[in-house]
C-alpha cells in the first residue's frame, strides 16, 4: 500500500476518532477527495519540476501517531528561544504538551485547534476563517482532511502582543516513522500586533514528514511578524505551507531561517484583499550535504496601492539543491503596486545547484515592479582582505557569510531570534567567529 | 626585516613583476613611487600574500624566513599589514566587532588566549583617540556607507590596534583632505619606531611631505629603476616620470 492509499484509507478511522462539528467534518470530508483525486504532487507539474518528493514519499509513515510521549523542559529547552518571555503552544508527536505550553485565553487567544475546533464559544471564528485562506491543492487538502491539531490564535483588536508567542512541533521517534499534519490558524483583528515564532523539531533518527497548514488573517491595520525557523535534522522533511490575507492597511512580514532538514518546501502564498497593504518575505537558506531547500513564494496583488518586499538569500554547499520560484500577480485593478523580489545565492561548492525563477504576470499598466537574482561566489579580494588582518580562511568565510544575509537579520525585530539565527549560522559554518554578531 | 630578491611574480599568466630587489630594516621608512601599471599594488598585494598573484621567480623574507608559502592570515599573525587602497564593505559587522576577531585571530595563532573585553576596550578607546574616530564609528558596519578618508583612516586605526612589524600603506593618500592626510600621517608616525618599518607607495609625493621616507624607489615595468633619498619624491614631483621612462628605455 502506497502513502497515498494508506492516508485515504485511514481517513474514515480518523474522523471517528476526533469529535467534530458538522462544519469542519463537511469540510475535512470535502479536502480527502480533493486529495484522493489530485494525489502527491509530482515532478511533471510546473510548481514541483526541481523538487521530488519521491524519496520522502517511500517511507512506511505511521499517519497518526499512538502514543503519548512526554519530555522534559531541560532536554528540548535548547530549541526555544528561552531568553525572553513568550507564551508557547508545544506539541509532542502531533499531541498537545500542555507540560511544555503557556497558552493563555486573557484577553487573547493562545491555545489549541483541537478545542478551537470542538468548543461553541470559538465556533463563529472557525466558520469565519478555517481553510478560508489555504488553497485546494493536493497538499493543503491533504492537511486539511485529517487536520485537527495545532495553534490557535486569535487576537481581538487594539490589542499589543506583548510576548511572542512560540508554536513548537516536537517529534520524538516513537514510531519507525511518522508523518504529521500540524494545522495552524492565526486571526488578527483591527489595530491588533502579535508576533510569532514556528518550530519543527525532529528529536531522532527516525524519518519524519511534517505537512503543516498555517493560514494567517491579518485585518485592517493589524500587525504580524512571523518568523520561521528550520533547523531540523537530516531525516526531517517539512512541506510547510502558509497562507496569509490581508485586509486593508496591514502589514505582514515572514521570515524564514532554512539550515537544515534533508528536504524543505516552503509554499508561502499571500494574498492582499484591500489597499495599502504591505506584504515582507524574507529568507535566509543556508544548507549543505544533500540537503534541498525550495522556497516557492506567492504574492497576489489585487487592490491598488499596495507593495511587496521579498529578499531571499541562500548559501549551498556541498551537494545541496536549492529553489527559489518567486511568482507575482498583478491585477488589472491592482494600479500603482510597488512590488519587488531578490533573490541572491553563492555557490560554494562545484555540486552545489540552485534553481532560481522569477514569474511576474503583471495586468495593470501602473506599477513599479523589480526583480533580480544573482548566483555567485565568495568574493575572492573580501577574504584577501580580512586574511590581510590575521583572520584565518574558515572564519573569513563565516564572516562574509554572515555579511551577505545581514540584510535579511537586519529587518528582525526581536533581537532574541536574530542572536539565535547569527549562532545557528556560526554553528553550521563551524566557526566561533568570536563575538556576539 | 624585509628582504626581496629577484623577485617575479604574474597574475593569470600576464608578468607583472620582473625582478624586484628591495631591502627594508627595522625602523626604517620606504617609499615606492611610481606611474600608473608599473606594479606598486601588485608588489603590496604580493607581499601580503594574495592568492590570485603567482610568484614565478625569487623569494621574500621577513626576518630571514623565506615567507612564500604562507597563507596571507599567517603572513599577518608573522606582523605584516597591508592598507588597503580600496578597503572592503562588509555589512553586519561593526568596526569594533571586526578589529576584535582580527586581535583575536591574531593571538590565537600565537597560542595566546582572547584578549579580556576590559583590556579591549581600553586599548579601542585608546588608539580611536590617536586617529580622532569618534565612538559613533565604531559601531557602524566595516566601511559600508564610508567616505574615501572614512576608509583610510579606518584602516590606519587597524594597524594601530594590531601593531604590525612591517606595515605597507597602498595608496593611503587617494582620496584623503588635507585635514583626514594630516591626521592619518600623524598616527602612523606615532607607530613609528626602531623596531617596525613602513612601506608608504604612492603616486605622489604630498604624503611623503608628513610621512618623510628614508628612501624613495621608482617602480617601472614591473622593476625598480631608481632609487635615492627624500629628494628623489621632490624631483619626481617636478618633473614626473617621463624622463624616468626615458632613462630606462634608453
Amino acid at each position: 500500500m502506497d502513502l497515498k492509499e494508506k492516508l485515504t484509507a485511514s481517513f474514515l478511522a480518523f474522523e471517528n476518532q476526533v469529535d467534530t462539528d458538522t462544519y469542519v467534518h463537511d469540510v475535512r470530508n470535502e479536502a480527502i477527495k480533493i486529495f484522493e483525486e489530485k494525489g502527491f504532487p509530482s515532478k511533471k507539474e510546473e510548481a514541483w519540476k526541481y523538487t521530488s518528493l519521491n524519496s520522502v514519499l517511500k517511507q512506511d509513515y505511521s499517519v497518526f501517531p499512538k502514543k503519548e510521549n512526554a519530555i522534559e523542559y531541560s532536554e528540548v529547552k535548547k530549541y526555544f528561544i528561552h531568553d525572553i518571555d513568550t507564551y508557547n503552544v508545544v506539541f509532542i508527536d502531533g499531541k498537545y504538551s500542555s507540560h511544555l505550553s503557556q497558552t493563555t485565553h486573557d484577553g487573547i487567544d493562545v491555545c489549541l485547534m483541537s478545542s478551537a475546533l470542538t468548543k461553541p464559544k470559538y465556533r463563529l471564528v472557525i466558520e469565519n476563517y478555517f481553510n478560508k485562506a489555504a488553497t485546494k491543492d493536493s497538499l493543503p487538502s491533504l492537511n486539511t482532511a485529517f487536520s485537527n491539531e495545532g495553534a490557535y490564535i486569535h487576537i481581538p483588536k487594539n490589542k499589543l502582543v506583548q510576548k511572542p508567542i512560540q508554536i513548537i512541533y516536537f517529534s520524538t521517534g516513537s514510531e519507525a516513522a511518522t508523518m504529521l499534519q500540524p494545522r495552524n490558524l492565526v486571526v488578527v483583528d483591527e489595530n491588533s500586533h502579535v508576533q510569532i515564532i514556528e518550530r519543527h523539531q525532529s528529536l531522532t533518527d527516525n524519518p519524519v514528514l511534517t505537512n503543516s497548514v498555517t493560514e494567517i488573517f491579518t485585518n485592517k491595520r493589524a500587525i504580524v511578524d512571523y518568523y520561521k525557523i528550520q533547523n531540523d535534522n537530516q531525516n526531517a522533511t517539512l512541506i510547510d505551507n502558509t497562507f496569509i490575507k490581508q485586509k486593508q492597511e496591514s502589514v505582514a512580514s515572514v521570515h524564514t531561517f532554512s539550515f537544515g532538514g534533508k528536504l524543505v518546501r516552503n509554499n508561502l502564498n499571500f494574498y492582499q484583499l484591500g489597499e495599502r497593504i504591505e506584504s515582507i518575505l524574507k529568507g535566509v537558506t543556508i544548507i549543505g550535504d544533500k540537503q534541498h531547500v525550495d522556497h516557492n513564494t506567492l504574492v497576489h496583488h489585487i487592490e491598488p496601492n499596495c507593495e511587496s518586499h521579498q529578499d531571499y538569500k541562500g548559501i549551498f554547499g556541498e551537494s545541496s539543491t536549492g529553489v527559489f520560484n518567486g511568482k507575482i500577480i498583478v491585477e488589472k485593478l491592482a494600479q500603482k503596486t510597488n512590488a519587488f523580489q531578490a533573490n541572491n545565492n553563492i555557490l560554494i561548492s562545484d555540486k552545489a545547484t540552485i534553481n532560481t525563477k522569477p514569474q511576474l504576470e503583471i495586468f495593470a499598466d501602473d506599477v513599479k515592479c523589480s526583480h533580480g537574482c544573482t548566483i555567485g561566489q565568495l568574493d575572492e579580494s573580501a577574504m584577501f582582505y580580512m586574511q590581510s588582518r590575521g583572520i584565518p580562511e574558515k572564519e573569513a568565510k563565516a564572516l562574509l557569510m554572515y555579511a551577505f544575509s545581514n540584510n535579511v537579520l537586519n529587518s528582525v525585530k526581536i533581537p532574541e531570534i536574530k542572536q539565535r539565527i547569527t549562532k545557528i549560522i556560526a554553528n553550521k559554518l563551524g566557526v566561533n567567529i568570536g563575538f556576539d554578531l | 626585516m624585509l628582504k626581496i630578491e629577484n623577485l617575479h611574480a604574474s597574475v593569470e599568466d600576464k608578468a607583472i613583476l620582473r625582478g624586484i630587489n628591495l631591502e627594508v630594516k627595522a625602523g626604517e621608512v620606504h617609499a615606492i613611487m611610481g606611474p600608473n601599471g608599473s606594479g606598486k599594488s601588485t608588489l603590496a598585494s604580493v607581499i601580503a600574500g594574495k592568492e590570485e598573484y603567482e610568484v614565478t621567480e625569487g623569494s621574500i623574507f621577513l626576518n630571514d624566513e623565506d615567507i612564500d608559502e604562507l597563507a596571507a592570515e599567517e603572513r599577518a599573525h608573522k606582523g605584516i599589514f597591508l592598507s588597503f587602497q580600496y578597503p572592503i564593505e562588509i555589512p553586519g559587522v561593526s568596526v569594533t566587532n571586526f578589529i576584535k576577531t582580527a586581535i583575536n585571530a591574531n593571538r590565537k595563532a600565537k597560542g595566546l588566549d582572547d584578549m579580556p573585553a576590559k583590556d579591549m576596550l581600553k586599548l579601542i578607546r585608546e588608539k580611536s583617540e590617536l586617529l580622532e574616530i569618534d565612538r559613533k564609528f565604531l559601531s557602524r558596519s566595516l566601511n559600508e556607507g564610508f567616505s574615501g578618508g572614512e576608509k583610510k583612516r579606518n584602516e590606519i586605526f587597524q594597524m594601530a590596534m594590531l601593531e604590525p612589524k612591517l606595515a605597507i600603506l597602498d595608496e593611503t593618500d587617494s582620496g584623503l583632505d588635507i585635514d583626514a592626510l594630516r591626521i592619518v600621517a600623524n598616527g602612523v608616525n606615532k607607530l613609528k619606531s626602531k623596531d617596525n618599518a613602513v612601506i608608504v607607495i604612492t603616486h605622489y609625493q604630498r604624503l611623503l611631505d608628513y610621512i618623510v621616507p628614508d628612501f624613495v624607489h621608482v617602480l617601472y615595468n614591473g622593476r625598480i629603476v631608481k632609487s635615492g633619498g627624500k629628494e628623489l619624491a621632490h624631483e619626481l614631483e617636478e618633473k614626473g616620470y617621463d624622463w624616468i621612462k626615458e632613462e630606462v628605455n634608453a
